[in-house]
């Protein structure tokens, strides 16, 4: 039988792991190779610069501002998208007290679970649609719609001040259901005991909540944080379609996945684009490994 | 060539669902990739060729069969179908005209050519158009000299040529030589709503002063004076000041911008450009324009909601469907910003677009020709303004003849400038991250700080930068 083995195991693996080479780990390496040279993106690739795409980045003002607007997203995405959702989680799990020793949600949870899942049910291109109806800047916009009259309409998206708020909204409206869901899981596999021990104890929900819900879901929690940071990496398809003059109103609301596709589809500088890719890439990965370092903690056996 | 599929942004997982996103898969790139033109020169086939004569100016096989491939969008095809093939047939009964359309010309046509067996005459345009500069520095595309020296088809005494707007030959010419005949013609102004401008006994400026004057009279009678779309459209604002600065100091100054001069976009024209619309922008838009789309705000100016709309005139053909009765188009130069303007207030912009061309290796080039000649001729012209709605480079092809106001308001303008039309700039199609810029610098200078200095240093800074980045090619006109 032993024989058997690894012509077995490799069989499996050959197909997937080819096409991830092709598809994934080469396309890495092309993009390491072309951020070195100076490159249109039609033609050979001949003009070798070393690191000179990475000095133009630097004197770049609008790459500067990009990343301000990533790490924006970075910082609050996670963290209101992980709050909101471990307090709904909560609530539809856990919230409705116990009734004969079964710890319950809120009233009518069930359909808040379905609801608070909607939104991820929708292409991201038709939540930007939406969304750019929702904030639009005159009294035809949703939100503008509700004011009286006599007010000035807010610009939203328009202003400058606000249009990367706008944004976070949405990406934090559009994740909070699949978190709720995640955390909803996580929270059903905390043992019932340990609530109804705490809860014979004296327990307020909030005791509850802070005690024995975060420290036990801590690992779903952590996981969600790296998920969530690397979609602030992204943002791409929400600002190339909702933002004034994509990535405006005069570099606002730019974010450096626009920066990297408006580089090499439209400005023909595909060098540049690489450049700018090989940046994220090493971002998101010391994001990653910050996240995972720095809240590693002992996780709690129940 | 397969480097398209291993595009560096391929670095994230997202890819996919940012492709979809934005509806724009990896296929069009590819196209554009394989857009290198073969020239083989190998196989050249016998080409049909008749003897030359007054009726027979460029010498066609009047038996000779004559293929034609139109795009199919925004004009249709009908123009082709139903007014220039019978007109060319009434000529030449015995040459079979053989039609057919795409959506995709690149797709259909580009394989023909590398195989040596194009098409005689052939409508390059649409999303997927050929690279139009590597056709004909691969020596695909006929010369068209000798078509522009024949006489015209239907106007006595006048060659091709002279029956032609200003610039028309010369936006088909490519060192010197013409390729391609321009066809359609699009004409850029302040649009209005003639009928509104009438009831309120308003007329269109011709100087800064008055246009300011009638902006106040408009803002007072609680209309919008002037607006364009910030979100998506900020060009048509561009475009409208760079007219401005055209007019200030001609069309040299933005020629300098097309050639990335230094100190092209500090020239005092573009200041003073820059100032007059600056004024504009503080005082009569309206501040949410900045986050709206273009058909927004031309649907605000259809409701009489917004006076003047800077726009090109397929402006009224755009909005057919929204237009209340009673709503009519009607396009004004714009107004002179100083009294020392160097061209005439009545001067505008306007330019050719849509390439047609003649396969310079096909089966009966000469025949692809006499069917754009037909093309040119007064009757085709005026038909095709009729069917589509859009002018001919054909000069005064629609004059006296009613097809919709905004036409005819074009057209009068046109006329009325007589030879102060002119082509206007490039360096939006040439230079793609200055054309970004310069968006962005509208809006700013529109809706935020109105700061004319702020906007030239911006763009000079810009055009410098693109001047010295090797990366991108340069392209230069005179």
């Amino acid at each position: 039988m032993r024989h058997g083995k690894y012509p077995f195991i490799i069989g499996f693996l050959v197909v997937p792991v080819a096409l991830y080479a092709i598809f994934v780990v080469w396309a890495y390496i092309q993009a390491f190779y072309l951020s070195v040279y100076e490159w249109s993106g039609l033609g050979p690739v001949e003009n070798f610069v070393g690191l000179g795409n990475f000095r133009k980045m630097w004197d770049d003002t609008l790459f500067w501002q990009s990343i301000k607007h990533n790490v924006f997203l970075l910082i609050f995405l996670p963290i209101i998208t992980v709050i909101l959702a471990l307090i709904f989680a909560f609530l539809l799990n856990v919230g409705g007290g116990q009734k004969g020793g079964v710890t319950r949600g809120v009233w009518g949870s069930k359909v808040y679970r379905i609801i608070f899942f909607f939104p991820q049910l929708l292409a991201l291109a038709i939540v930007a649609v939406i969304f750019g109806r929702v904030f639009g800047p005159d009294k035809s916009g949703m939100i503008n719609g509700l004011f009286p009259e006599s007010w000035q309409p807010w610009l939203f998206l328009a202003d400058e001040r606000y249009a990367m708020g706008c944004i976070l909204v949405v990406l934090v409206w559009q994740a909070v259901g699949f978190y709720v869901v995640l955390f909803s899981a996580g929270m059903g596999n905390i043992p019932t005991e340990v609530y109804e021990a705490a809860a014979i104890d004296g327990a307020s929900r909030m005791t509850l909540f802070f005690r024995i819900t975060i420290p036990l879901l801590w690992n779903t929690v952590q996981v969600a944080w790296v998920y969530l940071g690397i979609a602030a990496f992204d943002a791409f398809a929400l600002v190339n379609i909702m933002t004034v003059d994509r990535g405006g109103p005069d570099g606002a609301t730019s974010v450096l996945s626009l920066m990297i596709y408006r580089n090499a589809f439209e400005f023909s500088q595909a060098g540049y684009a690489s450049a700018l890719g090989v940046v994220l890439f090493f971002l998101t990965l010391t994001f990653a490994w910050v996240t995972l370092s720095a809240t590693r903690r002992e996780s709690v056996e129940a | 060539m397969t480097d398209i599929f291993t595009k560096p942004e391929l670095d994230r997982r997202t890819l996919l669902r940012r492709a979809a996103a934005v509806g724009l898969l990896a296929t069009p790139a590819v196209s554009m990739l394989s857009a290198c033109v073969g020239s083989s020169d190998e196989g050249t086939q016998d080409q049909a060729t008749g003897t030359k004569s007054a009726d027979n100016p460029l010498g066609i096989d009047a038996k000779a069969g004559v293929e034609i491939v139109i795009f199919n969008g925004g004009l249709g095809t009908k123009y082709a179908t139903d007014v220039d093939t019978p007109l060319f047939n009434k000529k030449w009964p015995d040459a079979k005209v053989t039609y057919s359309q795409t959506e995709e010309i690149s797709t259909i046509i580009q394989p023909r050519i590398n195989a040596g067996n194009p098409p005689d005459m052939i409508n390059n345009s649409g999303s997927k158009l050929m690279d139009f500069g590597a056709i004909v520095k691969a020596g695909q595309a006929a010369d068209l000299t000798d078509l522009f020296a024949a006489p015209s088809l239907d106007i006595a005494g006048k060659t091709v040529a002279d029956t032609l707007v200003p610039g028309a030959v010369e936006q088909g010419s490519y060192d010197g030589k013409p390729f391609a005949v321009n066809y359609s013609y699009t004409v850029f102004g302040l649009w209005y709503n003639a009928a509104l401008f009438k009831k309120n006994n308003w007329t269109p400026p011709t100087t800064w002063a008055e246009f300011t004057a009638l902006c106040d009279k408009i803002k007072a009678a609680g209309i919008t004076p002037f607006g364009f779309a910030g979100a998506n459209a900020s060009y048509y604002m561009v475009r409208a000041l760079l007219t401005s600065a055209g007019k200030i100091g001609t069309e040299q100054v933005l020629k300098d911008i097309d050639n990335l001069k230094e100190g092209a976009w500090t020239n005092d024209a573009i200041k003073q450009a820059a100032e007059a619309w600056a004024g504009i922008g503080k005082n009569y838009i309206n501040k949410t324009f900045l986050g709206l789309r273009h058909t927004e705000v031309q649907l605000q100016q259809n409701q009489d909601k917004v006076a003047f709309y800077p726009c090109g005139s397929w402006l009224e053909n755009e909005q057919a469907k929204d237009t209340p009765s009673g709503f009519e188009y009607a396009i004004a130069p714009y107004p002179s910003v100083t009294a020392s303007d160097k061209l005439p207030a009545t001067a505008i912009n306007a330019a050719a677009g849509e390439i047609y061309f003649a396969a310079a290796k096909g089966k009966n080039p000469q025949g692809g020709k006499e069917y754009l000649r037909t093309m040119l001729s007064k009757e085709a012209a005026l038909e095709f303004t009729k069917l589509t709605k859009s002018l001919t480079v054909v000069a005064g092809a629609s004059d006296g003849v009613t097809i919709s106001p905004g036409l005819t308001s074009a057209n009068d303008a046109v006329t009325k400038a007589g030879k102060d039309v002119f082509m206007g700039y490039l360096f939006d199609t040439w230079y793609k991250k200055l054309d970004d810029e310069s968006r962005a610098a509208a809006n700013d200078l529109m809706f935020s700080d109105y700061d004319a200095a702020k906007f030239c240093e911006r763009m000079e800074k810009a055009s410098q930068a693109v001047a010295k980045d090797s990366s991108v090619t340069k392209f230069t006109r005179s």
